[in-house]
């Protein structure tokens, strides 16, 4: 540690890096998009096209759809430095609670809704206090809130599936956005999208590019900005134009688009996503650098309360019924979609892009081996051995570095 | 008297840095051999080669011990040979007795069932030879550290050592605490142990080192006798630095002004144990551009006292008054207390300063993140400039500020830290131990920071435990014994032997 002068001041004498040892230095974050591309390309050969077909598309979607939702929560605990067992009995719960709600009592879809998504935020903030502000470790409370949970769906439910659905909730997960057009088929509303969003990625990374220099902070070679972004834009529009000759832009994949979007700026851009990286890096640092560190760690489980609620509103209207066994082990998911999206197990590290396309890769090989027709039993041990894999990756990668 | 260790053009290169460029070390059997040199010098790299971290061939050069060619290839081969090092940051576990931590690894036991009684008895002979007197049962976590450095020897000990290598063992040390290390390094001596220690402590150096060898950026640039005596702490740190170092202290024109930071009666209880009371009734003032020393012993409760003013961080059950600038200031948090115009540079910046996974940039951000957004939404741009001034101003040397924190020496740490806290602009700064574990160099950096500080008519509060320190930079000095103030002396009337009366007679 104390030789490393040296070595940077040869560092800066050579600025210009090549590809090949930028890429080096950045392994986690290409070769995360390089294994989502080659898992894609892999079950695209093997399933003979299948996984790419508009309609499949459309379902992985839907399938992942309140998974990544979970993700984006979860990536905000454990950078804080903390981890939510619970959020699949959660979203199991509020699942039921609506169903209840509005089948049962005959709420309106947009009170039990709201009813829905405020008990999340209570639920979050009820484990949140005993983690922040008793200083339980989080493992423990949220344990606790796991089993209870899925008592109270058991409870809630009597044991009974509750269902359908009126069918303005439906569309919360099912439903898709009409063609602004009036083309119909392919669906202008996607079509547009994709352009703008191609449009958008280009715009946002020149101008984050041209800030970069004028503040001289070293950036990828230009030749790897093109083509990286030209992927992205490429299989972005790609998608959406699959998207678009089936029946447009499913409602779920806006809610998360825009949810991922709002999330990844908050956790890049804002002071309170740089004060919770804080938090989890060096707690009592921050704390003594007059960070509220209780009030941040409270709030990190209200969030995903929050989002877990949401989670369970369209897992249950993509159903259509609530079941007590809904979101069983859902939450093992999520936490492995975060780590394999880099996210450290002590705090501090990880991105919210990443935990997105962690997500993805489990939802690739879920959909892929399915449309295989690989066993559920296999399927188990795959998807466990990645999860394995990326982390072995990570510590592989780190101790490279030091 | 027979060479024990030639280490001969030893070459160690990372990609990219050769960390060390043929140095040679030539130890003589029975003596203490001093290594000394600034940080990022190459001394840890070096015993890092010796006790086998780097195992051979990953390094160039012959290693010759006892006339033997040695081919390590781990610690446990080190060990076999009776090379036994001691880390700084010491590798005891606090849960496990000393008798459990002297023998962990290495346990007394007859099939894998561990010997009690044997263990114990043996322990009990260590701690003897070491003048230890606690039981061998007592949990590690209940010592403090000088107590605990002596386990580290103990444990040395039972491993039939031949060659000690101890790395700035003092560091962390009280005066007497050290003195006690000190003397037992030579009672070591004189029973036929050879040592190598690795210190900044000039001092302590002479007081103790046959021979010493200074390493300067990877070479090593001098031996010297220190038995004939006539070696100076000057000479010593001319060769470590490369150039005159005349003034260890630089010069500062020294005008108090008018009292900007006044705390009155300030009583704290312990944390856990709410009947014990460590702070007593302490109070004192700084006035602007004044830089205040605050001495005394370790555990003396220079920590809990600044801790517990700043927010609140330490402590229970807290009492007293703070004035920034005459008006009643409330410190009860710690976004509060900054707001009120205080900073905390801790004694700890690994554990308490510094998110060191971070880089540099969010680093000196993180104390004052409003001025660097608007409506909390951060300015890349800004927070870059921020980051870059500092890195110009404080001379922090590293190539970019978005290099993570961890990959930096301590002293440019420490300048990392002090960069946050200067720009949180505060009114009264008070810095624990802002010089610790950092070489001549920086310290010298350091010093020239805390006077411009002054110099702008912001108030300092200095803790130290290095006395000369405190003489050197101070205006006025608190000493402090036992949780309360036992006397405060000018700079004309302060000296190490005043000081330490006080604490002695009180």
């Amino acid at each position: 540690m104390t030789d490393t002068l040296t070595g940077q001041d040869t560092a800066a004498a050579q600025p210009q890096k090549s590809i090949g040892s930028y890429l080096a230095s950045h392994m986690r974050e290409y070769g995360l998009l390089f294994a989502l591309i080659a898992i894609m390309v892999f079950f695209q050969i093997v399933t003979g096209g299948t996984l790419l077909r508009p309609i499949n598309i459309t379902n992985l979607f839907l399938q992942n759809s309140y998974i990544i939702i979970m993700a984006l929560g979860m990536l905000i605990v454990i950078v804080g430095g903390n981890i939510d067992l619970s959020v699949g009995s959660v979203m199991g719960f509020i699942g039921a609670l609506a169903a209840v709600m509005m089948v049962n009592w005959g709420w309106s879809v947009p009170v039990a809704s709201l009813a829905c998504l405020f008990c999340g935020v209570l639920i979050g903030a009820a484990q949140g206090y005993w983690v922040a502000y008793w200083k339980i470790p989080s493992f423990i409370v949220t344990l606790a809130g796991m089993l209870v949970f899925r008592g109270a769906s058991l409870w809630l439910l009597e044991g009974q599936s509750v269902g359908p659905f009126a069918r303005e909730f439906q569309l919360l997960s099912t439903g898709f956005v009409p063609d602004i057009f009036g083309i119909g088929r392919p669906n202008g509303t996607a079509l547009a999208v994709g352009v703008i969003a191609v449009i958008l990625i280009f715009y946002f990374g020149l101008r984050t590019r041209a800030q970069n220099r004028k503040y001289g902070i070293e950036d990828e070679p230009v030749g790897l900005f093109y083509v990286r972004n030209a992927i992205i834009a490429g299989a972005l529009f790609f998608v959406l134009y699959k998207l678009a000759t089936f029946r447009g832009l499913p409602n779920v994949l806006i809610t998360m688009g825009i949810l991922t979007l709002i999330y990844a700026f908050i956790t890049e851009r804002t002071t309170i996503g740089r004060r919770i990286y804080a938090l989890g890096g060096n707690a009592k640092a921050a704390k003594l650098s007059g960070i509220a560190t209780e009030r941040l760690t409270f709030l990190t489980f209200v969030n995903m309360g929050f989002l877990a609620a949401l989670a369970g509103l369209i897992y249950a209207a993509r159903l259509n019924t609530a079941t007590p066994k809904a979101g069983f082990a859902l939450e093992l998911d999520v936490i492995a979609a975060v780590f394999i999206g880099g996210a450290s197990m002590s705090g501090g590290v990880g991105k919210i892009i990443g935990a997105v396309v962690g997500a993805f890769i489990m939802g690739v090989m879920n959909n892929g081996m399915s449309i295989m027709g690989i066993g559920i039993d296999y399927q188990q041990v795959i998807k466990g051995l990645v999860l394995l894999a990326a982390v072995i990756f990570d510590v592989y990668n780190k101790q490279k570095q030091a | 008297m027979p060479t024990l260790l030639e280490m001969q053009s030893i070459t160690k290169t990372f990609p990219g840095v050769r960390a060390l460029d043929e140095v040679s070390l030539k130890v003589e059997e029975g003596e203490i051999h001093a290594l000394v040199g600034e940080n990022g010098a190459g001394k840890s790299t070096l015993m890092k080669v010796l006790s086998g971290v780097y195992p051979h061939g990953t390094y160039e050069g012959e290693i010759l011990y006892d006339g033997e060619a040695l081919a390590l290839n781990g610690i446990s081969d080190s060990e076999k040979r009776g090379i036994i090092i001691i880390h700084q940051e010491l590798a005891l576990v606090p849960l496990l007795s000393i008798a459990e931590n002297l023998f962990l690894g290495n346990e007394r036991a007859t099939g894998g069932v561990i010997q009690w009684q044997e263990t114990f008895r043996r322990t009990e002979e260590l701690l003897r030879k070491v003048g230890l007197k606690e039981s061998p049962a007592t949990k590690v976590e209940r010592l403090g550290v000088g107590k605990q450095q002596l386990v580290e020897i103990a444990k040395a000990l039972s491993k039939e050592v031949r060659l000690l290598i101890l790395d700035e063992p003092t560091a962390a040390l009280s005066e007497s605490d050290s003195q006690a290390l000190l003397d037992l390094i030579l009672e070591l001596k004189a029973q036929g142990v050879t040592s190598i220690i690795i210190s900044h402590k000039l001092n302590e150096i002479r007081r103790i080192a046959d021979t010493i060898t200074v390493i300067r950026d990877g070479s090593s640039v001098s031996t010297l006798d220190a038995r004939t005596g006539g070696i100076t702490e000057d000479r010593i740190v001319r060769d470590m630095v490369g150039r005159d170092m005349s003034a260890r202290y630089p010069d500062r024109e020294r005008r108090a002004g008018e009292t900007i930071f006044e705390v009155k009666n300030w009583n704290v209880f312990h944390p856990e144990h709410a009947e014990r009371q460590v702070i007593h009734d302490v109070s004192f003032n700084v006035r602007a551009g004044e830089v205040v020393g605050i001495a005394g012993l370790m555990g003396s409760g220079r920590t809990e006292l600044a801790m517990s003013i700043f927010g609140r961080s330490w402590g229970q059950n807290i009492s007293g008054e703070v004035f920034v600038r005459g008006q009643p200031a409330d410190t009860s948090k710690v976004a509060r207390a900054i707001d009120a115009g205080l900073a905390y540079v801790t004694e700890d910046r690994k554990e308490l300063g510094l998110v060191l996974e971070d880089t540099i940039r969010q680093n000196i951000t993180l104390a004052n993140l409003p001025a660097v957004s608007r409506t909390g939404i951060l300015s890349s741009g800004e927070e870059t400039n921020v980051a870059e001034r500092y890195k110009r101003a404080m001379n922090i040397r590293t190539p970019t500020v978005f290099q993570k924190v961890m990959n930096l020496s301590g002293g440019n740490q420490q300048k990392v830290v002090l960069s946050k806290w200067l720009f949180a602009s505060p009114e009264v700064l008070i810095l624990d131990e802002p010089t610790r574990g950092i070489d001549v160099g920086a310290k010298f950096e350091i010093y020239g920071i805390i006077n411009d500080l002054s110099k702008q008519g912001k108030g300092v509060v200095m803790i130290s435990s290095e006395m000369p320190e405190l003489l050197g930079m101070c205006d006025r000095i608190y000493v402090m014994n036992e949780g309360e103030f036992v006397g405060e002396l000018s700079a004309d009337e302060a000296s190490q032997e005043r000081i330490m009366s006080l604490i002695v007679t009180d």
